[in-house]
């Protein structure tokens, strides 16, 4: 069951989208972040999707992935989605005891859950076409002029790396202590809320306990290999940009300065 | 020529601070005994040596000091000529002496294999060209190639320790300490890491120090070093160390299976059994030739 969890996991490739620069994804991806947010109107948000679509299929990835990584953020999506409805005044549309349906209502949670998914799709597109590793090179060379003002940002994505490699470990051991522990009669799927909460408690301890030994002899290991800090240090691969970045970065602050527009466009009419 | 040379040294763990404490290391009391009193032993190079013994005889502490990651309380550590005790040159010592842990798990750092191999290249500040070299190389010495893009978590208990003993031997050590590198693998997967050590050994040149409790992989080494209660016991080549049945059996550790059926027929009567036979094929022939 835990095996299921999609999030940050990298499916390797050779499409455009894969072979990008991951600081110019990164930066890319925030754009499209902005894009998502600024968008006020319903043709501002068509152009940010129709930016995901093609960013989308030039990386090849199956849309299976994409509908599997939308699944532990459904409950998010529906509980703001009904807050929405219900919570926000405008013309009632239709109204069921005290609470009342408006127009604004829907559209403001219809265009959140276009949001939230688009959010989702857009950073999963980030993880699944980039490995980690680079990932986390990209966001160390992003933050290194920040190391300048003491901000640590080798120690950073060292610790995003390991938190990374270990992530694996560590659902596998938990499926591990669980079948321990429900093979000592521990019920961890029935029970009141309450009780299942509690019944995580034999499930964490024995996993931090092991968590620690393992972050000691990491250690050690890693003092034996000549680990020192970021200083010195050079790197097995290091990210190079081509003409085809700044081309990539280039249509998105084009789309950007689209829905901009649009937006300004539209609101300016209405 | 020597390599590492260990010089009347006495280890304590109540002489250490808390944070140099090794992770199996028992908690420090007021006056723990020693783990080892005036122990000397030195390792040639390019030699393969095992060392022998049952739980907390501190074998593991023993290797803890070939590469300083221990300073002795008393005595002196020489590996590749350089006292462990001086800090200024820790890590031309960690260079020269690679150490390999029992959980292949908690000994890679990196997320995708052929970037863990790099890990102590990336620390040394090794020039990139070099690197990938050097990453192919290790990789290739261990027969991991075909996994150089693949995560660990992908990978068996086997292929993982070869993919630790990769990110050791990319540093070009003189020689690599294995503290029970085969303890938590299965069958399959100590012969693929055997097989990977003596290869280094052999086609390599490199120093294996091999800390284990299975006799068969001891029997493949040039030396056996048996250690009880902190001293040394026995220290000889391979065949005459197993010959002593009854002294191993004292001190809770067992003899090679052909070993072990040797000792048992000329118990029970077969003069021309030999117990310096230690290994299936010398076994077999032996008993070939005596049903002939």
């Amino acid at each position: 069951m835990l095996k299921d969890i999609t999030i940050g996991q990298y499916f390797p490739g050779n499409s455009v989208v894969h072979r990008l620069d991951a600081r110019f994804k990164l930066l890319i991806t925030a754009i499209f972040i902005i894009m998502l947010f600024a968008s006020n109107t319903f043709p501002g948000l068509c152009i940010a999707l129709v930016f995901f679509l093609i960013a989308f299929i030039a990386s090849g990835l199956s849309p299976k992935l994409m509908v599997k990584s939308m699944k532990p953020i459904i409950p998010v999506i529906i509980i703001t989605s009904v807050l929405n409805i219900f919570f926000i005044e405008g013309v009632p549309l239709l109204s069921i005891y005290k609470f009342r349906i408006t127009d604004n209502g829907l559209r403001t949670s219809g265009f959140m859950i276009i949001r939230l998914i688009a959010l989702i799709c857009g950073s999963s597109l980030l993880t699944y076409t980039t490995s980690p590793i680079v990932l986390t090179d990209a966001i160390e060379q992003i933050l290194r002029p920040l190391s300048k003002i003491k901000f640590p940002a080798h120690e950073l994505a060292m610790m995003m790396t390991i938190a990374l490699r270990f992530i694996p470990t560590l659902l596998e051991e938990t499926d591990k202590i669980m079948s321990a522990q429900k093979a000592r009669g521990a019920e961890l799927d029935t029970g009141s809320f309450t009780q299942r909460a509690k019944a995580l408690i034999p499930i964490l301890i024995p996993l931090f306990v092991s968590s620690f030994r393992r972050a000691e002899e990491l250690a050690l290991a890693m003092e034996c290999r000549c680990y020192n800090g970021g200083e010195g240090r050079t790197k097995l691969k290091t990210l190079v940009s081509g003409g085809k970045d700044y081309l990539a970065l280039s249509i998105s602050l084009l789309f950007l300065s689209a829905v901009m527009l649009i937006d300004v466009g539209t609101i300016g009419v209405a | 020529m020597e390599l590492i040379r260990i010089e009347d040294v006495t280890f304590r763990y109540s002489d250490i601070s808390d944070e140099d404490t090794g992770a199996d290391a028992p908690k420090p009391s007021e006056e723990t005994p020693p783990v080892f009193e005036h122990l000397d032993l030195t390792i040639e190079k390019g030699s393969f040596t095992a060392i022998l013994g049952h739980n907390g005889c501190g074998k593991s502490t023993l290797a803890k000091h070939m590469n300083a990651i221990l300073l002795p309380s008393g005595g002196k550590v020489y590996a590749a000529g350089i006292d462990t005790s001086d800090e200024s040159r820790l890590f031309e010592i960690r260079r020269h002496i690679g150490m390999v842990f029992q959980n292949p798990d908690n000994q890679i750092v990196a997320s995708i294999v052929e970037e863990d191999v790099a890990f102590a290249l990336e620390n040394m500040g090794v020039e990139q060209s070099v690197m990938r070299k050097r990453v192919d190389e290790a990789l290739d010495a261990v027969g991991m190639s075909e996994f150089k893009e693949h995560s660990p978590s992908q990978l068996s208990g086997g292929q993982k320790q070869r993919v630790a003993i990769a990110g050791v031997i990319a540093m070009r050590p003189d020689c690599i300490v294995l503290d029970e590198p085969t303890a938590m693998l299965d069958p399959a997967g100590r012969r693929e890491v055997m097989k990977t050590i003596r290869r280094l050994n052999r086609e390599s040149g490199v120093t294996i120090v091999l800390i284990t409790h299975y006799m068969d992989e001891a029997a493949k080494a040039d030396r056996v070093v048996v250690m009880d209660g902190g001293k040394v016991i026995l220290d000889d080549e391979p065949k005459n160390v197993f010959s002593n049945v009854e002294l191993l059996k004292e001190v809770g550790l067992d003899v090679p299976q052909s070993t072990q059926l040797m000792y048992a027929m000329k118990k029970s009567g077969f003069d021309t059994a030999d117990t310096h036979i230690i290994n299936e094929n010398e076994c077999a022939d032996y008993l070939y030739e005596l049903l002939r």
